[in-house]
């Protein structure tokens, strides 16, 4: 049977032009689609978007929508104009967790297609600013239905809400020489260890995990998550002397000095007049910046392990915020290593559930009760790395100053110790 | 339905991406040497092993219909031994191990519509929110300005001719999803909420809309009778936060919600720390379906900023040296009162020093 298509003028302008348009596909579905319930469904979403564009208004509404067993996962969307686009009335979202970095068989894909088509509406983001495959648009029944499909052969929903959300992972190790840590280990250890705080939202506000596999940070751990492992080295980057002389030779002294020498934010390179390079590796902060212009002759060094950094976010409450050092360095090699990691994550989550404000992300709780009380709260010593500098401000009482000094040297004694 | 015939979820949390990995990517897994950018939209990776990896990558609509996930399966299984890999920024990637298997690969994406590029010194696609089509507070439709936008900036995604990569953005209100950028289009309204005092008391738990807003602007009231919530305008700034706990107090408004362009968000900590994204353009009209007038200025900044930044500076490390009068006269933007910040620490964006470039 025909369907009655709504007339879209608005957005028939956004066929034209190269760019792939989001709008042509949506129509496909409405035209070409042998399912009525996805022409329908795709049609009256396209007359919601029109009136969307005609009014420059949203019409979604939230509720409160999940899967037995979950409180979270889902993104409801009921309409507020339904009674003039009833087949798209209700248009919920699925979020689920993607594998580690982003990596899938056609086969696979093949597969969830075919269930979406026979549960939603046929329309697939990958992915989500938080990361998750956004299977978009579903009734209220359809997301149940659709869930006990996928979920039977191996996709779990991700997060929404005050909770632990999906996290994410760069390409890393599977396909990039910067990479300094098993990003997909960490990324699975850490959010799949809070299972239960991502399906049962809980928790004052969000919390994300995002793992980079060097510090060029494709993942945009610092500034978008909560907890950001950021891999890294901390013995002498590797350079092959022959490989530098051959950039030197192809792209000049002068490219090289003013591309490379003089780029280094802590001025740790020099040009030998052989064409090869010196490098202070002590004052070297692993910026990345070199081993990204020659990645043929420099390399990370052997020593790798990760930095944490926690409390990253975006505007709402109180302005956006970069994480901020908590641990400078940590091997991550054998599975205690990994364990440990997840206890601090554990330690951190805890902390924030107990002194979070309702919506209060964990780096706005470090704001408003001083990094110092939420390192006492953790258990975890300052560190000199976590600063930019020390403080300006006298306005502070140091009656512990003694104790906390002699601290200081005990602690480096036994570091020097342990070796 | 009785909850015991209700079926248990499986809390099996993020996959193994193992069983969907290439199998070359499986097996040189943390043992690549170096890569190359034989051209855009192309990368060569080369592992210690002496395997090659030749990744293709490619824009698409994001959100896709099952019809296009298909097409681009069919690729993957036709050209590309059936694996693909998705990017940060929703570009679809493609890896083949010799390079003959690279040309016919991109001649079968680009002859399915998709556009091959986005790699190193292009300007990326761009990473969007969701918009009119799904969010439930949106103030615009990403998709559709990201889409208006590619078409215009095709070239630059196609051709790896920017001084270093271009990242841009988009957020459709000002308080959540969209990350920062080397040039952002967000959402910025102008006038406070327009409250529904009808609705308010059943709709909102008016203490968390209170202690919502940033600069305490919102206090409980009685309106016509009923418990609802009351905005201080003089204080109100007009950021929308109170919107999502409590829908009553619209905030978008069809001509008094505005774009504004920012720029210099830079996550990498290439040559320097990361970098939030600084306003320079507002009150541009969110203008559907084309939003010509937001593509008109990140054309003028992007064609300064491929003129006159070096070789890999960011939008950020090329303005921080050229400084922002420059800037503004280059783009032709009006600096305003505005541009000064009023949030905390504030007063660290001021120039305590003489440095004034003449």
């Amino acid at each position: 049977m025909a369907i009655e298509k709504h007339h879209t003028p608005m957005l028939d302008q956004l066929e034209s032009g190269p760019w792939p348009s989001f709008i042509s596909g949506i129509k496909r579905l409405r035209d070409e689609h042998p399912e009525a319930r996805i022409n329908e469904m795709t049609n009256d979403l396209l007359g919601q978007l029109e009136h969307s564009y005609e009014t420059r208004k949203g019409y979604w509404k939230g509720g409160t929508v999940s899967v037995f067993g979950y409180g979270g996962g889902i993104i409801p969307r009921f309409s507020e104009v339904g009674g003039a686009f009833p087949k798209s009335k209700e248009f919920h979202t699925l979020r689920v967790q993607p594998p580690a970095g982003n990596h899938y068989s056609t086969k696979m894909l093949r597969q969830l297609a075919d269930s979406w088509e026979k549960h939603g509406s046929g329309l697939v983001t990958f992915h989500g600013q938080t990361g998750n495959i956004m299977f978009i648009g579903a009734d209220t029944p359809a997301t149940q239905h659709f869930f006990d499909e996928v979920n039977e052969y191996g996709w779990d929903l991700g997060g929404a809400g005050p909770c632990v959300r999906t996290a994410m992972s760069c390409v890393g190790s599977a396909r990039c020489e910067m990479s300094c840590t098993n990003e997909l280990k960490s990324h699975r250890m850490l959010v799949n260890n809070f299972v239960d705080d991502v399906h049962r939202p809980a928790l004052p506000y969000k919390f994300k995990f995002k793992v980079s596999g060097c510090p060029n940070d494709c993942q945009n751990a610092i500034e978008r998550s909560d907890f950001a492992v950021i891999g890294t080295w901390r013995d002498d980057m590797k350079v092959d002397q022959d490989e530098v002389k051959k950039y030197v030779k192809t792209k000049g002294r002068q490219y090289i000095i003013d591309n490379v020498i003089t780029r280094c934010p802590t001025n740790a390179l020099s040009l030998n007049d052989d064409d090869s390079f010196t490098i202070n590796n002590r004052d070297c902060v692993r910026c990345m910046h070199c081993l990204n212009v020659m990645p043929k002759a420099l390399h990370p060094g052997d020593d790798k392990g990760v930095t944490i950094l926690i409390g990253g976010k975006r505007t709402l409450k109180i302005g956006d915020l970069m994480g901020t050092v908590l641990v400078p360095f940590k091997k991550l090699e054998t599975e205690e290593d990994y364990e440990s990691m997840v206890e601090l994550a554990e330690t951190i989550i805890d902390f924030w559930a107990e002194n979070g404000l309702e919506h209060e992300r964990c780096g706005e709780m470090i704001e408003r009760i001083g990094l110092a009380n939420f390192l006492d709260g953790i258990g975890i010593e300052a560190d000199p790395n976590m600063l930019a500098h020390p403080r300006q401000s006298s306005y502070i009482r140091l009656d512990g100053w003694d104790e906390a000094a002699e601290e200081w040297f005990e602690r480096q004694a036994e570091q020097r110790a342990a070796g | 339905m009785a909850a015991k015939d209700m079926r248990e979820p499986i809390e099996s949390g993020c996959p193994d991406p193992w069983q969907y990995m290439h199998p070359s990517m499986r097996k040189n897994f943390g043992q690549w040497k170096y890569h190359e950018h034989p051209r855009p939209g192309v990368l060569r990776h080369v592992a210690y092993s002496g395997d090659e990896i030749w990744t293709v990558k490619a824009g698409t609509q994001r959100i896709l219909d099952v019809f296009s996930l298909r097409k681009l399966c069919d690729i993957g299984d036709e050209f590309a031994d059936g694996f693909v890999h998705f990017t940060l920024r929703s570009n679809i990637e493609y890896m083949v191990t010799e390079e003959a298997r690279v040309q016919p690969l991109i001649d079968a994406l680009e002859q399915a519509g998709f556009v091959v590029g986005g790699t190193q010194n292009t300007v990326a696609m761009i990473s969007h929110t969701q918009g009119w089509l799904h969010c439930d507070i949106p103030g615009t439709d990403a998709s559709g300005v990201v889409k208006s936008m590619m078409d215009e900036l095709i070239d630059e995604f196609r051709n790896a001719t920017m001084p270093n990569r271009v990242h841009i953005t988009t957020s459709c209100c000002q308080i959540n999803c969209g990350g920062q950028g080397d040039i952002a289009i967000n959402i910025q309204h102008t006038k406070p909420p327009k409250i529904n005092h009808d609705l308010v008391a059943n709709v909102c738990e008016r203490p968390s809309v209170v202690a919502r807003c940033p600069v305490a602007a919102i206090r409980p009231a009685m309106v016509n009778g009923k418990p609802s919530l009351e905005v201080d305008e003089r204080k109100c700034i007009c950021c929308g936060a109170c919107y999502p706990p409590c829908p009553p107090m619209q905030i978008n408004d069809a001509e008094h919600s505005k774009l504004a362009i920012w720029v210099g968000g830079n996550h990498s900590n290439a040559r320097g720390k990361p970098t939030f994204q600084k306003l320079v353009a507002a009150g541009i009209p969110n203008n559907p379906p084309r939003w010509p007038e937001a593509t008109a200025i990140v054309k003028r900044i992007l064609k300064a900023y491929k003129e006159g930044a070096r070789d890999w500076e960011r939008v950020n490390e090329w303005i921080e040296r050229i400084g922002w009068p420059r800037f503004f006269e280059e783009v032709d933007l009006p600096f305003t009162k505005y541009h000064i910040d009023t949030w905390r620490g504030s007063r660290s964006s001021f120039n305590a020093s003489t440095y004034i470039r003449f």
